[in-house]
């Protein structure tokens, strides 16, 4: 007995990181005859070999359209793209299979929302909340939205330290208000936002709310139930599988209600010159043949981080995040941007007297990948006062030696600019 | 580290520390050079008489290959024809985007910028600049971008 407990908790503790590193061809290779050290694991993931196998062996052995043929390999290609989504279902705990709509990827998602439940729901005067933090696909379809409808923008602030005023979210949402859409994990500071909070704040007052998802899913457990929120949108290529897939959660009965996005193939029970009867929900919203090798190598992808376990993820990622913030804050000049009390692996900073593109060219001799740049949340940066920052972020696969070598290239940048 | 001195030339560090020409002048042309990818803005600003640069100024934040490239563009382009300036941004452009290993044409002070061309991706940043300036002599006040 003693043994068995033994075991399990070393389980729920420790990642077999080296593994990991081996099932990961691309970490082997050399930059500038440096290892590599890959620290944009926000900006994408790299693959396991079992993600790029299931591709390859999609292509050479399963290659069909799906829901037409009927012939065997159809029938293969369909059991396969359909299995995937039961594997997303109980990765998101979403309740039912057509809850999961395959989309290109957490822009997509969003853009479905903003266009198909935003157009047949949001008229001249209404109002969106949206955050300080947001990313520009999390905003751009807002606006646009807003444009056409003129309804109105409205804004969470935030504080310096880079946390969500819930007090200030309170007081935006009126009877105008027709839906929030906020960030789980911020990819250019790294907090982690009280979504449970914010979805029971919002539905109070009978408020949607749609939870952008890309930088969470492979940090940390979610369970779209329990945060309660109406949609989930998620990027497969941030979390270990493909680029061009990615998936909108939405709860059904607001999926059901809304008119398709995009409209063609598969997307049709019937079709004659006088009237289209729409198929179905998941199929509504997807028209067209979807990337069917990328949502079966997605659900290989969550079969290696389920394997790997989100818990343990999330406690190596964040032992890391607490051993980066710590050598970074000793460097003289470096300032980190983005110190929320709820954290994930994500290390924004700037160095003083030296821009980010130049940090981020030194690093890069060393064979350091880091982004540089606004991330794509320029509104963010000005609320920060900053025109962009350099941004290391952590995945399942990085390790201390590699956050030694970040701060080692950052003495590099202070000899250059010395 | 030998590809880093190129980018690094103590002569653009200089530059960047202590841009020359670093002010806005209030008459005479001017326009902005946006990089979208890392947000760097410049304004060029350019007193031309007679088809004569008279001075050249730029103000705005960047990184320190866009903020050196602008100081030793404004101090290269002053007394120089319109003309003249918009044929030494062709040679410097073909200078920062020969291959790495080519052997390149001499452009004297801005040869210091040379080493971009053995990192491709900075290539706009030592633009950025340039762009603003012909912008800015075929008066048109408005923003370019590197994209």
């Amino acid at each position: 007995m003693t043994s068995v407990t033994a075991i399990s908790a070393q389980r729920t503790t420790s990642l077999d990181v080296a593994a990991i590193r081996q099932d990961c061809p691309i970490l082997r290779q050399r930059v500038h005859g440096k290892p590599l050290v890959y620290l944009d694991n926000a900006a994408t993931t790299q693959k396991p070999q079992v993600v790029i196998d299931r591709l390859t062996r999609y292509y050479v052995a399963e290659n069909a359209n799906v829901h037409r043929g009927v012939h065997w390999l159809s029938e293969r290609a369909t059991d396969a793209y359909e299995e995937a989504r039961a594997t997303l279902r109980r990765f998101l705990n979403a309740a039912q299979p057509q809850e999961i709509v395959f989309v290109r990827g957490t822009t997509e998602a969003i853009n479905l929302v903003a266009q198909s439940y935003g157009r047949s729901h949001v008229g001249a005067g209404d109002e969106i909340v949206i955050s300080t933090m947001e990313h520009h696909s999390n905003i751009v379809p807002w606006q646009i939205l807003c444009e056409e409808k003129k309804a109105r923008l409205r804004i969470i602030p935030m504080t310096d330290a880079g946390e969500l005023d819930l007090d200030a979210y309170e007081k935006l949402l009126s009877d105008r208000t027709r839906m929030v859409s906020v960030v789980h994990v911020s990819n250019a500071l790294g907090t982690i936002n009280p979504v449970e909070e914010i979805v029971r704040i919002a539905h109070q007052r009978g408020i949607p709310v749609l939870v952008d998802g890309a930088q969470a899913v492979a940090h940390t457990k979610v369970d779209v139930q329990a945060l309660g929120c109406d949609f989930y949108t998620l990027s497969g290529h941030k979390m270990l599988g493909p680029t061009g897939i990615g998936v909108l959660y939405g709860r059904s009965s607001l999926l059901e209600a809304m008119p398709p996005y995009q409209s063609g193939g598969d997307m049709i029970r019937s079709v004659t010159f006088e009237r289209t009867l729409y198929n179905t929900l998941p199929y509504k919203f997807e028209a067209g043949t979807p990337n069917i090798a990328g949502a079966i190598a997605l659900g290989a992808a969550i079969g290696y981080l389920t394997n790997a376990g989100l818990d343990r993820i999330a406690a190596h990622e964040h032992e890391l995040l607490e051993y980066g913030t710590a050598a970074l804050s000793q460097i003289p000049g470096v300032r980190l941007i983005g110190t929320a009390r709820q954290k994930a692996g994500i290390l924004s900073f700037v160095v003083d007297g030296v821009h980010p593109h130049d940090v981020g060219t030194i690093l890069d001799r060393e064979g350091v990948a880091i982004r540089t740049g606004h991330h794509c949340c320029q509104p963010l940066m000005n609320r920060l006062g900053v025109a962009a920052t350099a941004r290391a972020s952590l995945a399942l696969y990085n390790t201390r030696e590699e956050i030694d070598a970040l701060t080692a290239g950052l003495s590099k940048v202070g000899e250059v600019f010395a | 580290m030998s590809d880093l001195q190129d980018l690094y030339q103590e002569v653009i560090l200089d530059h960047n520390r202590r841009p020359r020409n670093f002010r806005a002048l209030d008459a005479g042309r001017k326009a902005e050079g946006y990089n979208p990818l890392c947000g760097d803005r410049l304004t060029v600003y350019l007193r031309v008489e007679d088809d004569v640069i008279k001075d050249a100024t730029f103000q705005g934040s960047g990184c320190a290959i866009s903020k050196a490239s602008a100081s030793l563009m404004t101090d290269v382009v002053k007394g120089k024809t319109v003309a003249e300036a918009e044929a030494l941004f062709d040679r410097f452009h073909r200078v920062v985007t020969a291959p790495p290993d080519a052997t390149v044409e001499d452009l004297g002070k801005l040869s210091v910028l040379a080493g971009v061309r053995q990192f491709p991706v900075r290539v706009k940043c030592a633009t950025l600049a340039w762009y603003a300036l012909r912008a800015a002599v075929e008066a048109r006040d408005e923003i370019v971008s590197t994209e």
